[in-house]
């Protein structure tokens, strides 16, 4: 070997490590934001570290955690579902009536709407639709479902998913636990089963996958049903902890879902998308989104600004992270 | 024989059956009472999807990935500026729209100079910048209740022979829009970026130089519908453009562009936001409930579209 081959390979294998610290600190990046807002949350109010203080700040984090994941499957087959805040209110809305009243019907309606979900995955696949505007419509449908099912507020959450969404471990709050559970199980799923793999590689490079013999239109419709599993674990979650429902509750998901998978070191397209990034990402939001803005004082009438501009931060952070993987 | 062929054929022409379907379903059920007025409220109502639509249908137009969702914050911000700057004062019409323009572009300028600095897809681009322009709406049009000046109010409702005034100024405007699509360099570039970025910016084409301009349109139309609406509707709002998120996006879809990006049509929009706006009439008339208004509306969305079919992407 000549001492010029010998320099190219030292000098591609430090490159390789530049690349290798950069792809690191891009994945170590929704866990340095999550930990940003955290370290701003104690500084600003050390009280609000304690057990006490986390039940309290992340008592949403639950159902938003469990939406963004649902947004991350359909997001990993390139689609995007922008009636997934309806559906978690239209879920919320026959958690809070016929799940408490007739379980039974309660039950099939709910796997009912799995179904559905299921169905849309195969119509998007089969008639090449744009999901975008197929979960447009279906937004309008769950929204009239779930006026029609409970027409005003109200109703109430069943009794046994109020006594699981205030389960009090010791040491360890509830949501921090749920949300690792959580995240550590889809994780399992996604990225170290081999079917995993195939759901994953349906984004990444569909017609490779379609020639390899697998078939498109099941892993649409498996990622579909996914995101409707959970889009209903996060409409439960939400009456728990609530108690009773409102046409409306989910409404703000939608954005909130799409933001988290996206913090969380997903992309549209290529089917690079995180669990536990998504999980991390639900967390930030749902920390920076109430409890870090008021003990910064700032004012309700800012706080959606405050959202955007956390949004937009983080993102260019990336952007910097990014060049340097270049 | 052969014309009536080559019409079925064009992607635009379902729209405005499905429009005119459901126009006569209305008056079969009213008995033909009423026929005429819903005709002039469809239209004064379809002016507002039809500019944002336009807006959006250039944006879509870009190719996969582009869309602007920032345009019902920006038409409640444009809608509150508008107002202010007029002050309920005839003098200060022109002023007052020059104005809600100015914010509208503004917008779609942020828009895209975060899409291009920060290199993140436009979805969520424009979400960032709807949030922060949430923001300012509120701040800035907290507790707002300045009326627009009666001149303006009565120029936003005027009708000729049951014809309002603004529609015929909106089909003048999709004319523009629809030459400027199919006959200039502009509406090429962007119908090129559309069917292949990377060939088109081969070609020499300013991509960059087009993709700005044409959000920063899109932002530009939204300020003025948001103008309009005020003026329609007596009075600006925060939540003044809340529907013409969904809207927007739909009649573009519906009246035949492709969502993969490269293909547009302009006088689908027009055919899409009647049909929109007389299905919403439709449903009101045979006095059906909230929920059951809403789910109709979504799954006929999904049904047209259904049956539309998809193109397969143009890559």
């Amino acid at each position: 070997m000549t001492a010029a081959s010998l320099e190219t390979v030292a000098k591609t294998s430090a490159e390789r490590g530049a690349l290798a610290r950069a792809r690191l600190l891009r994945g170590l990046l929704p866990a340095l934001s999550l930990a940003l807002v955290l370290l701003a949350i104690a500084w600003l109010n050390p009280r609000a570290i304690s057990y006490f203080g986390f039940s309290l700040m992340l008592n949403l984090a639950i159902p938003i955690a469990l939406a963004t994941i649902a947004q991350m499957f359909v997001i990993s087959g390139n689609e995007l579902d922008l009636s997934i805040g309806t559906f978690v209110g239209f879920v919320g809305c026959v958690t809070a009536t016929w799940l408490k009243d007739a379980p039974l019907i309660g039950v099939v309606i709910l796997l009912g709407s799995i179904g559905i979900y299921a169905l849309l995955g195969a119509l998007i696949h089969l008639r090449n639709l744009p999901s975008i505007v197929v979960t447009l419509g279906m937004s309008f449908v769950w929204q009239g479902l779930a006026i029609l099912v409970l027409p005003k507020p109200g109703g109430k959450a069943p009794d046994w998913l109020l006594g699981l969404m205030a389960f009090k471990p010791p040491f360890v709050p509830f949501p921090i636990i749920a949300a690792l559970l959580i995240g550590l199980i889809v994780h399992f799923g996604l990225m170290r089963t081999s079917y995993g793999v195939i759901l994953r590689g349906s984004g990444g490079n569909p017609a490779a996958l379609g020639r390899a013999g697998w078939s498109l239109l099941k892993t649409k419709i498996v990622l579909f049903a996914l995101a409707g599993l959970f889009g209903v674990l996060s409409g439960m979650a939400l009456i728990g902890i609530t108690t009773s429902a409102d046409a409306n509750i989910g409404n703000g998901y939608t954005l909130l879902a799409i933001a988290g998978v996206i913090l969380g070191g997903g992309e549209f397209v290529g089917g690079r998308v995180s669990p536990i990034g998504a999980v991390i990402g639900a967390l930030t939001l749902a920390l920076a989104a109430s409890p870090l803005l008021t003990f910064m004082h700032i004012p309700p009438d800012w706080q959606v600004a405050a959202n955007g501009a956390i949004l937009i931060i983080v993102l260019a952070a990336r952007v910097l992270i990014s060049r340097r993987e270049r | 024989m052969t014309s009536v062929k080559s019409l079925l054929t064009k992607p635009w022409i379902w729209s405005f059956l499905g429009a005119l379907l459901v126009w006569l379903a209305t008056i079969a059920f009213t008995g033909g009472y009423g026929a005429g007025g819903m005709v002039t409220a469809a239209l004064s109502l379809a002016v507002f999807t039809v500019i944002v639509g336009v807006g959006q249908m250039f944006v879509i137009t870009l190719g996969p990935g582009n869309v602007d969702l920032s345009l019902p914050a920006n038409i409640g911000l444009a809608s509150a500026v508008a107002m202010k700057v007029m002050d309920g004062n005839d003098s200060m019409i022109a002023l007052g729209l020059l104005a809600a323009l100015a914010c509208g572009a503004a917008v779609g300028a942020v828009n895209y100079l975060l899409i291009w600095a920060l290199r993140i897809p436009p979805i969520i681009a424009t979400l960032s910048a709807s949030f922060i322009i949430q923001s300012i709406d509120i701040s800035y049009g907290r507790g707002l209740q300045i009326k627009p000046p009666p001149g303006f109010a009565d120029f936003a409702n005027w009708q000729v022979l049951g014809i309002p005034v603004l529609a015929i100024l909106t089909v003048l405007f999709t004319i523009g829009a629809a030459i400027a699509l199919q006959r200039m360099i502009y509406g090429r570039s962007v119908l090129a970026i559309g069917q292949n970025i990377r060939a088109a910016w081969l070609a020499g084409v300013n991509v960059g130089r087009i993709r700005f301009l044409t959000y920063t349109l899109s932002g530009a139309l939204g300020g003025i519908d948001g103008a309009l609406l005020a003026g329609y509707f007596r009075g600006a709002n925060v939540d003044i453009g809340n529907e013409y998120l969904l809207a927007s996006i739909a009649v573009v879809v519906i009246g035949g562009t492709s969502v993969a990006g490269g293909k547009a049509n302009v006088p689908g929009v027009w055919g899409a936001a009647l049909f929109l706006v007389l299905l919403l009439t439709m449903l009101n008339t045979f006095g059906v409930s909230a929920g059951v208004r809403l789910l109709l509306t979504g799954l006929i969305i999904v049904g047209v579209i259904t049956a539309a079919g998809g193109q397969k992407a143009l890559r």
